[in-house]
């Protein structure tokens, strides 16, 4: 199965990526040994966002699937996460618990929407705006309920201010739990998203992977050449959905509170810019392409959040006009393209001799 | 009896003209272009403050609301021109474009005008049926509703401008052999939906609070109606509307303006489950 990590899907197959990647995750490992918790903090943050990203990467750009739903499934993960760790508690691996039925709970949705879609074979860009449409009403919604009538057990939902208060991710451990703020919330996110990253990359250089391209690029021929698209098309749209609810109870739990406002506009447009802009094709530019796009943004926040916003804006109509592939995808290819002349250009000179 | 009937035909009323207003200006653009204008919701928002700064200077509210709709029409033309039109063959990429030129224009209105402006106030006025009160603005607005889809049909069906912008549509080289002006034709249209957006914001602006990101408002009813209608604006937008109408009067009316829009939304979603294409994609299929 570790064969699968490398593939035609992938970008970064040879030992030098591999290399590279190790020294990053190294740099990641021991970061807050010199960093301080706050920071730490802070760069947990960026990572939580990745999951998210990923997965509109492997709808998107593998499955050819355009949602706009990403933060609908963020809400739900987070909204979930918090009425059941209110109402549940966090006690005794209780978090992780709450972690997972949040995450199914979206994964359900995912399901229900996405049956009700592929398999209405709605396509192109009635796929976005149906998406879009159930991610506004679900903000239009959740900024409703500010009365005391909107309760779920004792977890109040509070309309636009959102829920505050739940506790913190925590592990079971010997001797009492292990609460995931900074520094262990951190690691957590870390190891998950590598392994999240790892799993991707093995899975779109398998079997489902390859159908799923064979779909983006003609459905009907897939058809034709005997796959249930609408099955692999389905597993696509929910897993990325499933990823985005990991950002939505990871968030959550980072700093215990969520609000409508991070399901609506714009929050909805910026998975789409980070992924158009990184390069949707591939799960290691979109990777590396979104955090350097939230590293920007949330220092540029500090200053202007319109203006940080306008830039992100700009960069995706920029990215759209004139690098429709995405940046760090086409970094990728640059990177990956010269040894393959060398050899080639090798085959040839005796030939031509 | 007739009161209670046209309460009734006053809530419909109202939902409708809601609809069509927010949607015609997309149904035209997608219809027409296959391009779905993911910036509808500014063009709605340029209309209304456009309009509500001509009144402010003195213009009567009618006059307004044309400038209102005409200044969304020309923004509408410009975009064409310089960023949609590289992007026909891919359709996906308009659509980010024009989200991406959303996001703009809203945070741009934030900064630029602060997240409010002082509004209009709904033209008082009303009439009564029976013991019932109605407000003749809400009537106005049905009223331009049907307006709108007279227009848009006379447009089309009835003058030059419509049988060559349908020629294109059908087929862009057939028509530019024939001497249309294949460029201006989509200019033209598009600026024609961007103006129907404008002058939705623009019938509208008396009637809310003016905030840059008012367009929201209107779009998840402009995209559900023009999904549920289908591609084709005629016979796909004005019984989507209906359609649409009487399920949320009906749901509005038991359970309430929050649910009314959920409710509305998940009958969309089975709806397009029965009817992928559409309305227009239905008739289309029976007639043929």
């Amino acid at each position: 199965m570790l064969k699968r990590l490398n593939g035609p899907q992938t970008l970064g197959n040879g030992r030098g990526f591999w290399v590279c990647a190790c020294l990053a995750l190294l740099a990641a490992l021991i970061y807050p040994v010199f960093a301080d918790p706050y920071d730490v903090g802070n760069f947990a943050y960026f990572l939580i966002w990745v999951f998210m990203a990923l997965g509109l990467c492997l709808m998107w750009g593998y499955g050819g699937m355009l949602s706009f739903g990403q933060t609908f499934f963020f809400g739900i993960g987070g909204y979930a996460y918090g009425v059941l760790s209110v109402d549940l508690g966090n006690a005794h691996g209780m978090a992780l618990g709450n972690f997972v039925m949040a995450v199914v709970l979206a994964g359900l949705t995912a399901v229900i929407l996405g049956y009700l879609m592929i398999y209405g074979r709605i396509n192109g860009v009635f796929f976005g705006i149906v998406t879009l449409s159930v991610t506004l009403a679900l903000a239009f919604f959740l900024g409703q309920t500010a009365g005391p009538e909107w309760a779920i057990g004792s977890a109040r939902l509070n309309g636009f201010n959102g829920m505050q208060g739940m506790a913190p991710l925590s592990l079971p451990w010997f001797g009492g739990d292990i609460d995931l703020e900074e520094t262990p919330l951190y690691y957590f996110v870390l190891v998950l998203l590598v392994c999240t990253y790892l799993a991707l990359r093995i899975l779109v250089n398998a079997r489902f992977g390859n159908v799923l391209v064979a779909v983006r690029e003609d459905s009907q021929r897939t058809e034709l050449l005997g796959y249930d698209v609408r099955l692999y098309q389905l597993g696509g749209f929910v897993l990325g959905s499933i990823l985005a609810a990991v950002s939505g109870v990871f968030y959550t739990a980072w700093g215990q509170f969520i609000t409508p406002s991070s399901i609506g506009l714009p929050a909805a447009a910026m998975p789409i810019i980070w992924v158009a802009f990184a390069g949707r094709s591939d799960l290691t530019a979109t990777l590396v392409g979104t955090f350097v796009l939230l590293l920007v943004f949330q220092t540029l926040t500090i200053y202007s959040e319109q203006a940080a916003l306008i830039l992100m804006g700009l960069i995706l109509v920029l990215t759209v006009m004139f690098a429709p592939q995405g940046c760090f995808v086409g970094l990728g290819r640059i990177a990956q393209w010269r040894p393959v002349r060398r050899h080639t250009m090798r085959a040839r000179s005796p030939e031509a001799g | 009896m007739f009161a209670d009937l046209f309460a009734y035909f006053y809530q419909f009323a109202d939902v409708f003209a809601f609809l069509v207003l927010s949607a015609a200006g997309l149904a035209v653009i997608f219809g027409m272009m296959g391009i779905i204008n993911m910036a509808h919701g500014e063009f709605i928002m340029c209309g209304a403050y456009v309009t509500t700064f001509a009144y402010h200077d003195g213009l009567p509210l009618p006059l307004a609301q044309g400038c209102g709709a005409i200044a969304a029409g020309a923004i509408g033309v410009a975009l064409e021109a310089t960023l949609i039109r590289p992007l026909y063959s891919r359709p996906l990429d308009s659509l980010l474009v024009t989200w991406g030129l959303g996001l703009i224009a809203t945070q741009g209105t934030l900064i630029v005008l602060g997240s409010s402006v002082a509004g209009i106030g709904t033209p008082s006025g009303g009439f009564r049926v029976g013991g019932y009160g109605f407000s003749t603005y809400r009537m106005i607005l049905f009223a331009a509703s049907v307006c709108v889809l007279a227009f848009i049909y006379l447009l089309f069906m009835r003058t030059r401008f419509g049988v060559h912008a349908r020629a294109t549509m059908q087929n862009a080289g057939m028509a530019q052999a024939l001497g249309v002006r294949r460029n201006r034709i989509y200019a033209l249209t598009f600026g024609v939906g961007a103006a129907l957006a404008g002058l939705c914001g623009a019938l509208y602006a008396p009637t809310m609070t003016l905030i840059p990101t008012m367009g929201s408002t209107f779009i998840v009813e402009a995209f559900v109606t023009v999904v549920v209608g289908g591609a084709s604006v005629l016979l796909g937008t004005a019984p989507a509307a209906v359609a649409l109408a009487l399920i949320r009067t009906g749901l509005n009316g038991v359970y309430g303006q929050v649910f009314g829009q959920i409710g509305l939304l998940l009958a969309v979603v089975l709806i397009i489950r029965v009817l992928p294409q559409g309305f227009s994609g239905w008739l289309a299929k029976r007639a043929s």
